[in-house]
């Protein structure tokens, strides 16, 4: 776009001085983005000398992969990323499912109310969290959920979040009629036509929520923070913030648990890069 | 099967032509369908009665009452919102934080995430390298990305400080346990954040149509001119978005803060001086450390009112200068 701005400008040097002054920009911002993680990368791999050192060691040696065991066994790490991985599945399973059904139910099937209450789904949208907060914690203490899995999970079983059904329908909308028609006079019904039809032909856009909840799942710390009290039953979230807690910090270990809480949402965002965007551009644009 | 062809295309008949909706009901196909779908919303429909209506209302009712979650709750009336308002300086110290924060954190995620957007949406070798550079940071999980600068931050080892030091000759703040640096560490923590407005923003640049711009140029546009009377007007529902979502977001804020302000100083505390003192901060300090959940909900209560009023007024405002193509067209 910059190149239309400046495109009356013509010249070869001017051309070439623009480039450079972009390349130099893009490349002193992202180095200032990208030193923090690289930062953490290196520090975790530090020995203790090595980590409060002047210059700055940014490719340790040797590598220290002990921290990593260290650490690991400093508190019940195995424990809680086996936690965390269940919380996240169950959840994101949850919201697929209901999130998908009534993003059907709003885009493709007419029934009395249906805009009044999609309007109030948009609505549900913009509504702080706080102040739904303690009374769904007093909600979970009355059914006797608290120190359970039970409030960080149920929940997505019912509707996954106006966020998600929204997305949903959204691309839902966006499938060629023809082909329900087709399926209904074809015999089919509204169960059949969602389950073999709709959600194969939705992959992208279901992946998109699946990546989006994972994060969303994996990430939360507010959740367990509230409803976990015993530590056989913290998250990753829960178990890193033990570190930060405690007064003798050995940073290079607190580093590399760190990294290891992030690394797999790295590799599902390398990996479904494309579908990151599209959920973006499929929500982001009209606001 | 052709009697369900001719009754859908009977359905559609009615739907279209008939000036009374009911009888659009009452063919037998537009009932099943009417009871799929509402089967179909039912987990979402229950979800919102049980998890979002309910605890809404029944919030409403506890910032009336004294509850400590244990004994049944005892009216008071509006005396919580009252002695909120009147009788309480360390909330008054929690909205003079939360403001801070916001306006200091908001304008750079609208401003500085729009110009970043737009640097990293011109087609040079090697951008979407540059791209995922800075979009990565803001899907790093917040308790990691914290440590992270819990580390960095460190008074005397921290890179920051060293490099300050060491480069520039100059002895760096006690980012986190001085009470006038504890906030802008938290902004600094929160740009490192914004990619993922600019990630939004990039989507929207990518809609607007490169004929403009070519139209523009012809007509002798310079760059400054074509920023302002294309880029900003095209993408300004994308920054109303992100504006309405960011400050709803910001106030908001609890676990950087939760954890920057208690790494020192324990539990229910609050940073440096009260420094760290937020809103959902003292929300939660006062509801789940002291158990006083009436007066927990109607500091929530508070900060959802002044967000429904925040919102109302930057939707009544926007018609001044948020421009909607489809409206454009359709006038």
């Amino acid at each position: 776009m910059l190149n239309i701005y400046l495109g009356r400008f013509e010249g070869k040097s001017r051309k070439v001085a623009r480039a450079a002054f972009v390349y130099l920009l893009l490349l002193g911002l992202g180095f200032l983005f990208a030193m923090p993680l690289v930062w953490l990368l290196s520090t975790s791999l530090k020995s203790n000398e090595q980590v409060g050192m002047w210059p700055p060691v940014w490719i340790p040696y040797p590598f220290v992969w002990q921290n990593y065991f260290v650490a690991w066994t400093s508190g019940n790490f195995g424990l809680y990323f086996f936690n965390t991985t269940l919380i996240t599945v169950l959840a994101t399973v949850g919201q697929l499912l209901t999130a998908s059904m009534a993003a059907f139910g709003f885009a493709r099937l007419r029934f009395p109310g249906r805009e009044f209450l999609f309007a109030v789904l948009l609505a549900t949208l913009m509504l702080p969290f706080v102040v739904t907060m303690i009374p769904t914690f007093i909600l979970f203490k009355y059914l006797g959920w608290l120190n359970s899995f039970k409030p960080l999970i149920v929940p997505s079983y019912f509707g996954g979040g106006a966020f998600f059904i929204f997305l949903l329908r959204q691309f839902f909308k966006t499938l060629p009629t023809e082909m329900f028609e087709q399926a209904t006079i074809d015999g089919a019904s509204n169960y059949r036509i969602y389950l073999q039809i709709l959600l194969p032909l939705s992959k992208p856009a279901l992946s998109t929520v699946a990546i989006f909840g994972f994060m969303q799942h994996w990430n939360d710390f507010l959740g367990p923070l509230i409803y976990l009290s015993s530590p056989e039953k913290f998250t990753l979230a829960l178990g890193l913030r033990q570190f930060i807690q405690r007064t003798e910090v050995r940073y290079q270990e607190m580093m590399a648990m760190a990294l290891l809480m992030t690394l797999p949402v790295l590799l599902v965002f390398f990996f479904f890069q494309q579908y990151f965007i599209r959920g973006v551009v499929m929500t982001g644009i009209k606001g | 099967m052709s009697q369900d062809s001719l009754s859908i295309s009977d359905g559609r008949a009615t739907g279209s032509l008939s000036s009374k909706p009911r009888s659009v009901w009452a063919s037998p196909l537009r009932r099943r369908e009417a009871f799929d779908g509402i089967v179909f919303i039912m987990p979402w429909f229950l979800g919102l009665l049980i998890f979002i209506l309910g605890p809404f209302a029944a919030g409403f009712y506890y910032s009336l009452t004294e509850y400590d979650s244990l004994l049944p709750p005892q009216w008071l009336g509006l005396q919580n919102y009252h002695r909120i308002l009147v009788g309480d300086d360390r909330f008054w110290v929690a909205v003079y934080n939360t403001v801070w924060y916001v306006t200091a954190a908001v304008a750079p995620q609208v401003i500085l995430g729009l110009l970043l957007a737009i640097l990293l949406n011109q087609k040079a070798r090697g951008i979407t390298v540059f791209r995922t550079v800075f979009f990565m940071p803001s899907i790093v999980p917040i308790v990691a990305s914290v440590s992270l600068f819990i580390f960095i931050l460190h008074d005397r080892f921290g890179l920051l400080n060293e490099t300050l030091y060491q480069v520039f000759g100059i002895v760096g703040p006690n980012w986190l346990t001085s009470p006038d640096w504890s906030k802008p560490s938290l902004v600094l923590w929160s740009l490192w954040g914004i990619g993922g407005g600019m990630i939004i923003y990039l989507a929207g640049l990518q809609g607007i149509p490169e004929t403009l711009y070519e139209a523009a140029a012809i007509d002798g546009a310079g760059a400054m001119r074509s920023f302002w009377k294309i880029t900003v007007p095209m993408i300004s529902p994308t920054i109303l978005f992100v504006l309405i979502m960011g400050i709803i977001g910001s106030f908001q804020i609890f676990t950087p803060v939760f954890l920057l302000g208690g790494t020192n100083y324990g539990q229910a505390a609050a940073g440096p001086m009260d420094s760290l003192l937020f809103w959902v901060v003292f929300i939660y300090n006062q509801g789940f450390f002291y158990f006083r959940m009436g007066y927990a909900s109607a500091l929530a209560w508070l900060l959802f009112l002044l967000l429904v009023i925040l919102t109302l007024i930057q939707f009544r405002l926007a018609g001044r200068w948020v421009y909607y193509e489809d409206e454009a067209v359709n006038r």
